[in-house]
């Protein structure tokens, strides 16, 4: 498992280059990929479904007890066939959709990278594998949200979706260390046992907040739920699958995965039941309001994800049956119909409800899927999607009181019914709406294959469920209860409640979508109020963070040198200084018998220049100066028995001077001078900086003698390190890192002189 | 303004100070020296020519783009550290050859992390003085 997640990343190179020698056929080859992933984790299903458990581990950071481990249950397993199944689907679909797109290649490699951490994600077992994976699929997903990038409003979503995900992910991360704190381990499979630990511990609180936070921003729950519609600026395939069938869910599955963790207190069950009864309901209205066809299913999705929160929440064994059957429900027939869309857009130029109508003539194996789909989508029977919704009907009959969540969910139910229609039923029925400048015809079979095959999927499982109850579902809503359990889908459970309630949604449903114009008509006064919701707030507080860093920057980044120079030194002086007065120094003041008169001269040397450095009107002669005062200072050094420090110096003098002389060649002549005033701040300024490293020399020379760490580099470099030379030992060897870091920094830094420079000449040629 | 002293004395003293900078670099491990310094040595000799013989010339000398330098030893330096992971050992553990080779002594890992610090301090420094005075 872990060797197949680490290839799928690894084989995200190649559609770059693939793409060069095959142009749009590149689908095909890259489907393999997930097929044969698909094939790989099927293999498992009869071990699995009988009660087994797969385990992976590799050390990644075994001293923090971070492991590279996976465990396959049947929860994972189930997310994991969903997300290679449908992954096939889609990269073959994109194909046909992006045919002929110049970027084709970087589109299937950020495709690839999202299918890995998404597997990465479902199959950790390891909380902070899981967060890494996890981060990895919101960086995916920005990427590919943000794939049309000549496209304002595609960027701006893209960065949206990122902020919002992304600070739920830092919350996430925070819950998952305290959580390790807590329960003293990061492996799930050893934090489930350890519920009862977790839930009467001091942190639990900030632990399940901090936990639901993450969750409920990657599933998009209200007040969060802003970003997904907006993610619709994704090419479809992208919408299909990560902002519909699989990356939206990562939440959904955070909370079942945790479950047994962190569910069953008071607090769980008020806040994660509302947010998703509040979640399912906003959705499900909010998708009636819209007119693209896009939207409406993303807002239906947000209500989707809110179902199955609030299911999450009830926590019974029938609510952890109904969200997993409406998981997979949901997949199947919600990613049907985004792709059926995608491909209405693609043939017809619009996705416009009102000017779709009548293409079933045209694109009959489409309209199939879009009607079956949205048959699903509706809950008719016999869809699997039926089935879901009389489990949910009976997970939620047995809450107290039920008549809130019964209603919500019958509202809920109702919408559902006339997203379907109006997404799957009434592009293909009707009189055509339109004529098109182009007639509209079928879509290649590389791109109705896919929706088709997810649409038939959806109402076959209805048909025949007990194998999918068997050898999937089971062992999926164990993992979620850590329980044995059997899931015995039906259709047909005898006239009861439940069913009464089904038909009575499915009729309000039909009436609401017969009388869908009018409904939105009447809704439009509602507009204003619609704006004023959370995205609002949104980019009131990203324009207030604008504003923050504008008027810091105006006051740090000034853009004058000798203003940056004191506020640098301003603040180490001020913080090195309070630091070292706190701990009361002792001055090494006792070896001042030891001054050789050699040492004398050199500080006169040092002294003098110093002063002609300030006094000089001539810049040339102040670079001079300085070099004077390094080589004194290297000389110093040399004496003082340290030849390397001496080399450097030598070197580093001799190339600023080089330096600062082809810069100071450029500058105009001196003209203006500080003031007095001006000269009398800098000058208290440097005599408190100079004082402070004096003073700082002579503490760290009155404690050379307690040092531990010469002695130790002295022992052991030439015995661990094989070099005589402790110097260029610690920089290459003990303080290797470091060196690395160092080094990465100044090819940055030369990178940004570089840039600055040529930038400059740009300019000036341009003006 | 070129100094025909300066043209001349740089003609002779930029191989010269190649060398020592190489030198440096080789001895580093268990005498003064190493990457850091020879580098910087290096780098004062191509700032001198420079100097002398403006930056067209010592770029041809170069005949290496300073930003590739910069790669190389990036490269260099990390792949380095990348050997003993083949090894299952920790990143970054010095690993050496049994073998004595004349001049250089005893090869490691270490050793190249150390040619990766002297090409990047090189091709830093030359990026920066050869764009200043390109300017």
């Amino acid at each position: 498992m872990v060797w197949i997640v680490l290839l799928s990343f690894v084989s995200a190179f190649f559609p770059p280059w693939l793409c060069r020698v095959l142009h749009s056929r590149t689908g095909w080859i890259v489907a393999l990929l997930p097929a044969a992933i698909t094939a790989y984790f099927a293999r498992f299903i009869e071990e699995i479904s009988s009660g087994g458990t797969v385990v992976e581990s590799m050390g990644w950071v075994p001293c923090l007890g971070i492991e590279l481990s996976f465990h396959l249950d049947g929860l994972s397993l189930l997310f994991a066939l969903l997300i290679s199944g449908i992954g096939t689907l889609v990269v073959i679909y994109s194909g046909s959709y992006l045919a002929g797109h110049y970027q084709l290649g970087r589109f299937y490699s950020t495709l690839l990278i999202f299918m890995a951490s998404m597997l990465g994600t479902v199959l950790a077992d390891n909380v902070i594998t899981l967060f890494v994976f996890w981060e990895l699929t919101s960086f995916s997903s920005y990427l590919l949200i943000g794939f049309n990038s000549d496209q304002k409003p595609a960027r701006e979503a893209a960065l949206q979706a990122l902020l919002v995900t992304g600070a739920g992910g830092l919350a996430l991360l925070a819950g998952f260390l305290l959580l390790g704190q807590a329960a003293g381990t990061l492996e799930i499979s050893a934090l489930l046992a350890k519920g009862d630990a977790v839930r009467s511990h001091p942190f639990y609180v900030p632990i399940l907040l901090l936990i639901l936070a993450g969750a409920m921003t990657k599933s998009a729950q209200f007040p969060f739920h802003f970003w997904l519609p907006n993610a619709m600026q994704a090419p479809t395939p992208v919408s299909t699958y990560l902002h519909s069938a699989t990356m939206v869910k990562a939440g959904v599955y955070l909370l079942a995965r945790l479950s047994p963790v962190l569910a069953g207190t008071a607090i769980w069950e008020n806040v994660v039941t509302p947010v998703g009864m509040i979640t399912m309901l906003t959705g499900a209205f909010l998708s009636l309001l819209q007119t693209d066809l896009k939207l409406v299913l993303a807002y239906s999705t947000v209500s989707a994800l809110g179902g199955m929160t609030m299911m999450l929440g009830v926590g019974s064994q029938p609510a952890a049956e109904a969200a997993v059957m409406f998981l997979v429900a949901h997949a199947l027939y919600k990613g049907a119909l985004f792709l059926v869309v995608g491909i209405l857009d693609h043939e017809t130029g619009t996705r416009q409800s009102g000017r779709l109508g009548g293409l079933f003539r045209a694109m009959p194996a489409t309209g199939l899927a879009g009607i079956l789909a949205g048959f699903s989508m509706a809950g008719f029977m016999p869809s699997f999607n039926f089935i879901a919704k009389e489990q949910t009907y009976a997970a939620i009959l047995e809450t107290t009181p039920a008549v809130f969540l019964t209603a919500a969910f019958f509202v809920a139910g109702t919408c559902y019914v006339v997203v379907g229609g109006i997404t799957g039923f009434q592009p293909f029925t009707g009189r055509p709406r339109e004529r098109f400048l182009k007639p509209p015809h079928e879509a290649p079979p590389s791109m109705w294959v896919c929706p088709l095959i997810m649409a038939a999927a959806g109402v076959l499982v209805g048909v025949f469920p007990s194998p999918a109850g068997k050898y999937m579902l089971s062992s999926a809503v164990g993992a979620v209860l850590q329980a044995p359990s059997e899931v015995q889908p039906a259709l047909w459970h005898g006239p009861d409640v439940k069913l009464f309630l089904s038909t009575a949604a499915m009729l309000a449903g039909i009436c609401l979508y017969l009388a869908r114009a009018k409904f939105r008509r009447s809704m439009e006064p509602l507009t204003p109020l619609l704006s004023k919701g959370p995205e609002h707030l949104y980019s009131l507080s990203l324009a207030w963070l604008d504003t923050i860093a504008c008027a810091q920057t105006r006051v740090l980044q000034s853009g004058r040198l000798n203003l940056y120079l004191l506020i640098t030194i301003v603040t180490t002086t001020g913080l090195v200084g309070a630091s070292m007065l706190e701990h009361e120094p002792i001055l090494g003041l006792e070896r001042w018998s030891d001054l050789h008169i050699y040492e004398a001269i050199l500080a006169v040397v040092l002294l003098t220049s110093t002063v002609v450095i300030v006094r000089s009107r001539s810049r040339l002669a102040a670079v001079a100066a300085l070099g004077v005062v390094g080589y004194a200072v290297a000389l110093l050094f040399l004496l003082f028995s340290a030849p390397d420090l001496a080399m450097t110096q030598f070197c580093i003098e001799t190339l600023s001077v080089v330096l600062l002389v082809m810069v100071l060649y450029r500058l105009p002549r001196y003209r203006d001078y500080s003031s007095g005033k001006e000269r009398f701040r800098d000058a208290v300024v440097a005599t408190l900086a100079g004082g402070l490293i004096t003073a700082l020399v002579l503490v760290a020379t009155a404690v050379t003698r307690e040092a531990r760490l010469t002695p130790f580099f002295t022992e052991h470099s030439l015995l661990l390190a094989k070099g005589r030379n402790i110097v260029n030992v610690i920089l290459v060897d003990f303080r290797g890192l470091d060196t690395l870091g160092e080094i990465t920094v100044l090819a940055v830094a030369a990178l940004g002189v570089y840039s600055l420079l040529k930038l400059n000449t740009g300019k000036k040629s341009g003006d | 303004m070129i100094s025909l002293i300066l043209a001349t004395a740089i003609r002779y003293l930029l191989p010269l100070l190649l060398l020592l900078s190489v030198y440096i670099l080789l001895r580093g491990h268990n005498a003064p020296g190493g990457g850091f310094i020879g580098g910087l040595v290096a780098s004062s000799a191509f700032a001198l020519f420079a100097l002398a013989h403006g930056v067209d010339l010592s770029k041809r000398v170069l005949r290496i783009a300073p930003r590739n330098l910069i790669t190389a030893g990036l490269f260099t330096a990390g792949s380095s550290g990348c050997v003993p992971l083949f090894f299952n050992l920790p990143f970054m553990t010095g690993l050496w050859f049994e073998t004595h080779i004349n001049v250089i002594g005893k090869l490691g890992t270490p050793f190249f992390f150390d040619l990766g610090v002297f090409l990047v301090v090189l091709g830093v420094t030359l990026m920066i003085i050869f764009s200043l005075m390109e300017e």
